[in-house]
């Protein structure tokens, strides 16, 4: 292919790109054969259905509800893992990261062992009357146990690239820790910030194994658009291929915007 | 770029394997067994079963092997309608046994089945409760108790079906806190503690053991699920497949399904 | 307000004790790797050193060795840093960056603005105020980072080599905003650049290995070195060696020269000479009175519109025409010669 002008070296081998059109047509393939297989004469329909709207509706707002609660749990945990320096802070890393490579039935488990009416954490919820199984809070807490890794890792990342320099002279000029964090640390990792949000808002909603296991099915309380498609597909596959395509364009819409913003990191390290 | 980092990627890479490998515990049947000394059919085969049927179809496929050397059975569980959909894609059944009689039916209308199904079981729903029934259910009706944690069966799937005809039969009206799309996922729940009661059928509560406790109630008998079994047309030893359907026909095979819960639907 | 340090720090084989009169400017001079750096760091309170204490006035910054050790945190030690890079925060105007130390201590948005002004103005930075750190070069950037260091009103300032990232157009106005800035001010400069200790300090500390090498006034330093290092930063040769009744016994031999102050012979003692004092021969000439060093010749260099010859640790400034007429090589034996007067010795 002939390169466009002005354009730097760059050391990638030409058959390289062979092997890297096989791995995006691996990917994009199975997108395409799903949308080839959507009914499209019925698809508004089948996506406007009272359940279906339900179903999104709720997982937006699930996935909203435990972004924030990520940000809220991810950015301490991020601070401590990037300029923390405490025995055992490996060891905390790779717990918080667990959750990427658990299959996600498990973290379901775990959950209803801590949430649950019998759990380790339920039973004393239970007595302050706070019921947590099969409310939507359970699928708050099962998206937000998947997604949370995401967010730290971004953030730790950000943190680590934009160093601690900033901050000691911040605080040379008399700002105390917190004026800190908050004038200088986070405006400085907003872009990482963002991004790991975006994720984990994506990893939220694509969520289905934890909040099967830990919080049910029930139309408009539980059972978010990855549940209604897992059912859908017994009784109405059209459906449940018209409700993956809409799941997969809301997945490239939040992927496509947190792509967006370490451009505008880049921005702001040229400029320090 | 902010993006998990390489490290993740890695993680998520191998998460994706770990998935990958466990879809692959389905065998194929293509087993080139050598032959063996006495008559009758031999060879291999792959029996999809409707996950309800695991104990008792293993138990079947070992019985059936020990009674015709040379043969091997290979076995693969999931929901029924997820194996009508892998059977309609290609994938190599010889044997196809359904936990309902909708998606035979369906697999007929789709040319793949070879003869006529046979029914060989039944199977009626019943009240799970923890062992210790700590809210004293004894009835359908007390399952409508206010406050009651009930999980059910949603409708889509062949347990939510009979679990809605029971409720209109016997005109009472349910109020789950969660329908679940498997009777694993109802069983699940009972057993953790989490509900207070689910509706299953009496085989998954033999199949719990201990750790529930199965109450039985006259209105099941309104939703008599059916189990079909048939040779799959695209069999390349429907021969054996035929033997296979007979061996859980048979008396002997009917004392496996019995000690599971199954009924008999001939009588 | 004084200010009185002393610290150890093991794992960077540091030790150091020093002294700074109110008011006043000193330079850290020191080859890299020499701890200066460290020195910066413990006082601003961002390095913990192992022992030792450190007061500006009667305030203590830290005091380890006392039975109740104190630490006090960055942000209360009135000591501001400024380091080579101007690291202003990217994501503020340049306004609001000079605005931050106030801010920070208390001071209402709009006061600490407008002593952020004040010190843009006094900067002359005062027309970037709505700028963003990343529209700026690096000699305003370095300008607007000094008014946002003078705004916090530091008892102490600290700055870490502040003119080094700086090109050669920017230096020279940066050099002259610090000695407006820092006439009458308490401050530590870090700097490689004899010029600046000139310009800018009162006094100068010479620290090699984690230790202070030397250190008094600086011209006093920079003219009778004790230290290679500072008689490298003057361009002087240094030979160090033991006082006779006439000049001094060095590693080359005898030396004579003037004589400052009283020296017994045995005292140890040095003797400094410019380069260009120097006069080479490949023989050694007779019957001068002259000093004769014998040396081996290991570079030569072009040095302004001279050549520096170079015998290890002694340096010789020649012409062209003198280099083309002795026909030097490195590995030759030659001989540098130059007279008593030009040589000073002084007690070291």
């Amino acid at each position: 292919m002939r390169r466009r002008s002005g354009t730097g070296y760059t050391a990638v081998p030409p058959w390289i790109y062979a092997f890297a059109a096989v791995g995006a047509l691996f990917v994009m393939l199975p997108l395409v054969a799903m949308a080839v297989k959507i009914n499209w004469a019925q698809f508004i329909p089948l996506i406007t259905s009272e359940s279906s709207l339900t179903a999104l509706g709720l997982s937006l707002r699930t996935s909203a509800a435990s972004t924030a609660l990520c940000i809220l749990l991810g950015i301490p945990l991020a601070l401590v893992l990037a300029r923390g320096d405490f025995p055992g802070q490996r060891v905390l890393r790779a717990f918080v990261l667990l959750p990427l490579v658990l299959p996600p039935v498990v973290g379901g488990i775990a959950l209803l062992y801590t949430f649950g009416r019998q759990g380790l954490l339920g039973r004393s919820l239970e007595l302050a009357g706070i019921q947590i199984a099969f409310s939507t809070t359970a699928v708050i807490l099962a998206q937000t146990f998947v997604a949370l890794p995401f967010l730290v890792v971004s953030l730790e990342g950000a943190l680590r690239t934009a160093g601690g320099r900033y901050e000691a002279v911040a605080a040379t000029l008399g700002a105390r820790p917190t004026t800190v964090l908050r004038r200088v640390t986070l405006p400085l990792v907003l872009p990482g910030l963002a991004s790991g949000a975006v994720l984990s808002f994506a990893r939220s909603l694509g969520e289905f194994g934890a909040t099967l296991t830990f919080a049910g099915s029930l139309q408009g309380v539980t059972r978010t658009l990855p549940l209604e498609i897992y059912l859908q597909r017994e009784t109405d596959a059209d459906a449940a291929v018209a409700l993956s395509l809409v799941l997969v364009a809301v997945a490239v819409i939040v992927v496509a915007l947190s792509y967006r913003a370490p451009r505008g990191r880049q921005a702001m390290a040229g400029a320090g | 770029m902010s993006f998990p980092g390489k490290s993740m990627a890695t993680l998520v890479m191998a998460g994706a394997l770990i998935t990958s490998l466990a879809g692959c515990s389905a065998g194929t049947a293509s087993d080139a067994s050598s032959n063996p000394p006495d008559t009758g059919p031999t060879g291999s085969i792959t029996v999809f079963a409707a996950a309800s049927l695991k104990s008792t179809f293993t138990q079947l496929a070992d019985n059936f092997e020990a009674g015709h050397p040379g043969t091997t059975v290979h076995l693969s569980f999931a929901g029924s309608s997820d194996l009508l959909t892998q059977i309609t894609a290609g994938a190599p059944a010889d044997v196809f046994a359904s936990a309902d009689t909708k998606n035979m039916s369906k697999l007929q209308d789709a040319g793949l089945v070879a003869g006529t199904p046979v029914d060989f079981a039944t199977n009626t729903l019943q009240i799970a409760v923890p062992p210790s029934n700590p809210t004293s259910i004894a009835s359908l009706a007390d399952l409508a108790k206010p406050g009651l944690k009930l999980v059910i069966c949603a409708p889509q799937v062949p347990c939510g079906a009979a679990t809605e005809t029971v409720e209109e039969s016997a005109g009472v009206m349910l109020a789950p806190v969660s329908e679940e799309s498997s009777v694993t996922d109802v069983l699940g729940k009972v057993t953790s503690g989490e509900a207070d009661a689910g509706l299953v059928y009496v085989t998954d509560v033999l199949a719990a053991g201990d750790k529930v406790k199965g109450i039985e109630f006259p209105e099941s008998s309104a939703a008599v699920n059916t189990y079909p079994i048939a040779t799959v047309a695209t069999s390349q030893n429907k021969e054996l497949a035929d033997a296979f359907i007979a061996s859980a026909l048979e008396p002997e095979g009917r004392k496996v399904l019995a000690a599971a819960g199954f009924g008999n639907p001939q009588g | 307000m004084g200010f009185r340090f002393e610290a150890t720090l093991e794992s960077r084989n540091f030790e150091v004790a020093l002294e700074l009169a109110p008011g006043q400017t000193l330079a850290l001079l020191g080859p890299n790797g020499a701890g200066k750096s460290t020195l910066l760091s413990i006082i601003a309170g961002l390095l913990r050193p192992d022992s030792g204490s450190a007061r500006i006035g009667e305030r203590t910054l830290f005091d380890l060795d006392s039975t109740k050790p104190s630490w006090v945190a960055p942000h209360a030690r009135g000591t501001v840093l400024l380091a080579q890079e101007p690291l202003l925060f990217p994501h503020l105007s340049v306004l609001e960056n000079v605005a931050f130390g106030p801010r920070s201590t208390g001071t209402p948005a709009a006061e600490a603005r407008s002593v952020a002004r004040q010190w843009l103005a006094s900067t002359d930075t005062g027309a970037l105020e709505s700028r963003r750190p990343g529209e700026l070069s690096g000699g305003q950037a370095q300008r607007v980072a000094v008014a946002r260091a003078l705004a916090a009103a530091p008892d102490l300032l600290l700055l870490d080599e502040p003119m080094a990232a700086l090109d050669i157009h920017a230096a020279p106005l940066m050099r002259r905003l610090l000695k407006h800035v820092l006439a009458g001010r308490s401050a530590i400069i870090i700097t490689h650049d004899v010029l600046d200790a000139l310009m800018l300090a009162d006094s100068v500390v010479v620290m090699e290995g984690g230790r202070i090498t030397e250190a008094g006034a600086t011209r006093e330093v920079l003219n009778r070195p004790r230290s290679r290092f500072a008689a490298g930063l003057s361009g002087l040769n240094l030979l160090t060696g033991t006082a006779r009744a006439e000049g001094i016994e060095t590693r080359y031999g005898h030396v004579s020269g003037i004589s400052e102050g009283k020296l017994s012979p045995g005292d140890p003692a040095a003797a400094a000479f410019r380069p260009s004092a120097i006069s080479v021969y490949l023989d050694p000439p007779h019957g001068s009175p002259r000093n004769l060093l014998a040396a081996t010749i290991t570079d030569l260099e072009p040095h302004g519109d001279a050549i520096r010859v170079r015998a290890g640790d002694l340096a010789a400034d020649i012409t062209p025409g003198a280099l083309a007429d002795l026909g030097l090589v490195p590995g030759m034996r030659a001989y540098f010669v130059l007279k008593a007067t030009a040589v000073t010795i002084y007690a070291s």
